[in-house]
This record gives structure tokens, C-alpha cells and sequence, in this order.
């Protein structure tokens, strides 16, 4: 079984839930940048939540089925076409050998999943297929997909398919209030400089990539310039000397020397990871307790939302 | 010891008198005495940990366990509750160095040293592995003699080679694939510093000991080495000097 990539877009990548356990290396934990729409796409087709799957961002996408597949597509709002008639986002869509889908360009958000049921079969590097590019790591050879590329999808473990719908979708608004768990140096900042930070609206800048988003605002300062390199976690904030946060995502650098005022809470950097240049963000503080709480409520809520079955 | 929260799945751990400055014998053995207690204990509620100069960001599971439980472990392996690791032995690793790097007059004169000095002073320290990161496989390490630190390039190359045995400021470290720099080349080392493929996948670990020794051009590239572009490379006349 195996789907062709006729056009990949900007940058279509294949991920699984990240790699862990391997910061000792050097090599940071990729991975879906919206961890909650990638594993919805992979429930949609009854894999497991981490089955290797693309993220596809922006969009400008055409693929056709090599076999008969069975595949959804969530995350950002898109066009989706098979054969050029129109399909629903977060759904289970069949494509028979030689259907050809069309994701265009998102209008809201911009990271778009395609999973497909058994998952692409790619092989694991330091225990995950996902790609990070700037390591050369994962995926195909450490590579974004290219044109006319044969991904082979794995042959699912089980053959019956139903068809599922997701009702309650999320929105990609572009606003968005980011939660910060204060942390790491967040001693460093004055208390008139903490309230700049959480006070004030920050707009994306052009410089947003996996690797990191770079904000535009009000300077915040920090006491200290440097410290000696420490380990960055997901969500880190860090705060260079010109004052604009920079939020480190999934493909960051696993050690850096800018003082951080905290991390973003990660159901929230993936709202922030469906933004792009000229969104606009806002910081609000919680605790480490409440995070956790919020966590296990979401895994709670997840784990209980029921599809709803549809008639193909 | 104080740990502080980084994430709502991180806490770091500073160590050493003055957290974030001072590093010293006692805290680097500190760092991985914590680390070689905690690292059995990877793969469920702990998932990783990035040890570097004064610190351990010690990543958790929040769906399997909290901060206060995660707190407790690191002050446990701390004083040493855990499994007692075998006198918390570090290992030494020796890497051969072609010195031909065309830096190496720069480093030399500086200091008014000869460039036979500057490579006698590279070889005679024992350097320790303080952080990895920066790219899969990049070791710092650390310190070079004060005669021979030497600030990065103003200007980063846009290509520095695999192996290249480089020198920023009091810190050292072997590129282990081509990318970007700005560090100052020394010479070039022929052992694969990260390989995908193999296991172990690096000859060095953080909080291991490294010696550097000279080779020449044959022995490098019997060892498998790969010259570099010329731009690379020390100057023909200035090699015959060495």
C-alpha cells in the first residue's frame, strides 16, 4: 500500500509523536507542532494516536492513492478535494487506487495532518520517524518529502473500516492567550519587566519555524545578558538582549545560554504553533499544579470524546 | 543543589556554590553523579535529561507522575539513595588530531607561541565533556590553556568540515558533521564524532574526560580521515615549518 506525493507544498514532513530520551545526544524531540490535531487525524482512521502520519504546512498539497486507503485530514481549516469534489476536515474519507487528493491552502491555521490508516511505513532513527531537518534525523533520510516521492503506508491491524466524524472541532483563531508557567530565570526580570511580558500584546514575526517564533512588542528586559548554556525545555521562553521573546518549539536547539522567563503551556503552544506572521499572542501566568491539572483534563476529555459513526 | 521549575514538564537542577557561574571539578562530578543516579530511571515517568555546565534539566512524564514527586527523586539521587553507582567512574577518551588547520597561526600568535606550542598546549590538557547540543553530537568541552583561547571568527564561516578540532574562547570541540561556525580550526579529527548507524552512537559522553594527541597527514588518513577543501588547511610553507 503506498500513497504518491505529486506535490508536497512548502513543507510536508512525516511525524510520529516525537523522539524522547535522547537529549544526551544532542538531538531535540521534533514532532508534531499540534500534537492534539495530529492525534486526532490518526484516531479518525482507528490507528494508534502516534502512528507515523504528514504534517503538511500551509498546504498546495496533491497526492494520489497507489492502493485503496483510508485516510483524514484535521489541523488547519483547508480545502480538501478527492477527484475535485469537496470533503469535510476531520473525518474518515476512503480513497480507492488512483483517487487523487487536493489540499489547498489553509485559511485558518497553517499545520495541516494527513493521516492514513496502518500509518506511513518509514523507518524508526533513535526510536521515532520524525524528521528534524536541521539535524538531517528521521523521515526520509532526515529530508522534507519531495515531488513524485512513494510513501508506503503500513497495512492496517484492523481491515474493517468506519467511518468517523469529529464534531467538536478546534478553531484557530488569530489571538491567542498563551499560559506561561514562570520559571527558569524569571527571578532575572523586574517586576516592572514580568508586567510588560504579561501585559502586552506580542505579534508573530516573519522569523516562526519549527525551530522557534520570534515576537515582536514591548522590550522586555532582563537583569542578566547570558548564563551558561542550560537545557531548554519545550515552550521555553527565552529573552534575548533585544528584548523579544523568542518561543522555543518542537525542533529547538536542546541547549542555549539566553535567560527564559518561563514555558508556555504546551496545549497552548500548539495554538501558538497554527500561527503566523502578524497573529497576535498574549502571555497569562499559572502554576506548574495548575498545568498539570489542565493536563489531565485534556487526556480525560480526549480520551472520552466519542466520534460520531457516518454513512461513506 | 536548588531546583527550579523550567516547564510544566521540566524542572532544572542548578548545582555547584553559585548556580549559573562557577564551574569546577566538584560540580561537574555533581552533574553526572545526578545524571548516572537518574538515567536508569528513564523511559516512563522521567523522559530525558540534558545535563550541561552548572545544570541537569531533568524532563517528566505530567500524565505519569508531578513536580513534587520528580523534586523528591532528584534530591534522593542527590545524597545518594538510589543504586550506588560504581565510584560514579567517568571514562577517558583519547581522539587523534591531524593538526593542519588553517587557524592555527592566528592561535599561535596571539600569544607569540609557536604553532608547535599552541599544539603541544591543545594536546597536554584533559578536558572534560560539559554539555552536548548545538547540533547531534557536538561536545563541549573544556577549558583550553588560557594561551591558546581564542574569541570566535566576527564572522561565522558558512562552512566549517566534518571533523574540524575548533577552539572558542576557553572551549574546544570536534564538528561532528559540516555546518556553520564560527570557532577557530586547529586540525581535523579522523573518529566519527556522532554516527547514526552505530551504537554506541558518539565516542564521548557528557561528564567523560577527553585527550587529544597529534598525528600526521598518513596516519589521518589511514584512520579514515577526509581533507578538507585546501581554505581548510594550514598553508603549504607553514606546514613544513611544524
Amino acid at each position: 500500500m503506498s500513497l504518491l506525493i505529486k506535490n508536497p507544498g512548502i513543507l510536508t514532513l512525516l511525524q510520529d509523536a516525537g523522539r524522547f530520551g535522547q537529549h544526551s545526544l544532542g538531538l531535540t524531540t521534533g514532532g508534531p507542532m499540534d500534537p492534539l490535531a495530529f492525534k486526532w487525524a490518526n484516531r479518525l482512521v482507528s490507528n494508534d494516536v502516534n502512528a507515523t502520519a504528514l504534517e503538511i504546512t500551509v498546504g498546495g498539497f496533491k497526492a494520489e492513492a497507489k492502493s485503496d486507503l483510508v485516510v483524514a485530514v484535521t489541523g488547519a481549516k483547508v480545502d480538501v478535494k478527492v477527484n475535485g469534489q469537496f470533503q469535510s476536515q476531520w473525518q474518515t474519507l476512503k480513497l480507492n487506487a488512483g483517487d487523487e487528493l487536493d489540499i489547498a491552502y489553509a485559511t485558518e491555521g497553517c499545520r495541516i495532518y494527513l493521516a492514513v490508516a496502518g500509518g506511513f511505513d518509514v523507518s524508526n532513527q533513535f526510536g521515532s520517524t520524525s524528521t528534524v531537518m536541521r539535524e538531517g534525523i528521521g523521515g526520509l533520510d532526515g529530508k522534507s518529502i519531495p515531488a513524485n516521492e512513494v510513501l508506503p503506508v503500513a497495512s492496517p491491524q484492523d481491515k474493517s473500516i468506519s467511518f468517523k466524524r469529529l464534531n467538536d472541532v478546534p478553531s484557530y483563531d488569530k489571538h491567542v492567550t498563551l499560559r506561561v508557567i514562570p520559571g527558569y530565570q524569571e527571578h532575572e526580570f523586574s517586576r516592572h519587566d514580568q508586567r510588560m511580558f504579561f501585559y502586552n500584546s506580542f505579534e508573530v514575526s516573519d522569523l516562526a519555524d519549527r525551530m522557534g517564533y520570534r515576537l515582536k512588542g514591548p522590550k522586555v528586559n532582563c537583569k542578566i545578558q547570558g548564563i551558561l548554556s542550560e537545557g531548554i525545555c519545550l515552550g521555553a521562553i527565552q529573552v534575548p538582549a533585544d528584548g523579544q521573546p523568542i518561543i522555543l518549539m518542537n525542533d529547538r536547539q536542546t541547549i542555549g545560554g539566553y535567560p527564559k522567563i518561563g514555558s508556555v503551556f504546551s496545549l497552548d503552544l500548539a495554538k501558538l504553533a497554527q500561527l503566523t506572521q502578524g497573529a497576535s499572542v498574549q502571555f497569562e501566568p499559572i502554576s506548574i499544579d495548575q498545568a498539570h491539572n489542565l493536563l489531565h483534563l485534556a487526556k480525560h476529555q480526549f480520551d472520552n470524546t466519542q466520534l460520531e459513526e457516518v454513512s461513506q | 543543589m536548588k531546583i527550579h521549575v523550567a516547564g510544566e514538564n521540566a524542572l532544572i537542577v542548578y548545582l555547584g556554590e553559585k548556580p549559573g557561574e562557577v564551574v569546577n571539578e566538584s560540580t561537574t562530578a555533581a552533574i553526572h553523579h545526578l545524571c548516572s543516579q537518574l538515567k536508569p530511571y528513564l523511559g516512563n515517568e522521567l523522559v530525558d535529561l540534558i545535563p550541561s555546565y552548572a545544570s541537569v534539566l531533568v524532563v517528566f512524564d505530567p500524565l505519569q507522575t508531578d513536580h513534587l514527586q520528580v523534586r523528591k527523586w532528584i534530591r534522593y539521587a542527590g545524597e545518594r539513595h538510589f543504586h550506588n553507582v560504581e565510584s560514579d567512574q567517568r571514562n577517558v577518551v583519547r581522539l587523534p588530531v591531524y593538526y593542519g588547520g588553517a587557524d592555527l597561526p592566528r592561535i599561535a600568535e596571539q600569544s607569540s607561541i609557536s604553532i608547535d606550542d599552541a599544539i603541544q598546549l591543545h594536546t597536554q590538557n584533559h578536558y572534560q565533556v560539559y554539555a552536548i547540543g548545538f547540533a547531534p553530537g557536538f561536545a563541549y568541552l573544556g577549558e583550553v590553556d588560557e594561551k591558546i583561547a581564542t574569541p570566535r571568527l566576527s564572522t561565522p564561516r558558512k562552512k566549517v568540515p566534518k571533523g574540524a578540532v575548533a577552539i572558542a574562547d576557553k572551549q574546544t570541540a570536534v564538528y561532528p558533521n559540516e555546518s556553520p561556525g564560527g570557532w577557530n580550526i586547529l586540525g581535523f579529527c579522523p573518529v566519527n564524532m556522532f554516527d547514526a548507524d552505530k551504537q554506541p552512537t558518539m565516542p564521548v559522553a557528557s561528564g567523560d574526560h577527553v585527550e587529544f594527541y597529534s598525528i600526521d597527514k598518513a596516519t589521518f588518513l589511514e584512520m579514515g580521515g577526509t581533507l578538507p577543501h585546501e581554505e581548510f588547511l594550514l598553508e603549504l610553507n607553514q606546514e613544513a615549518a611544524v
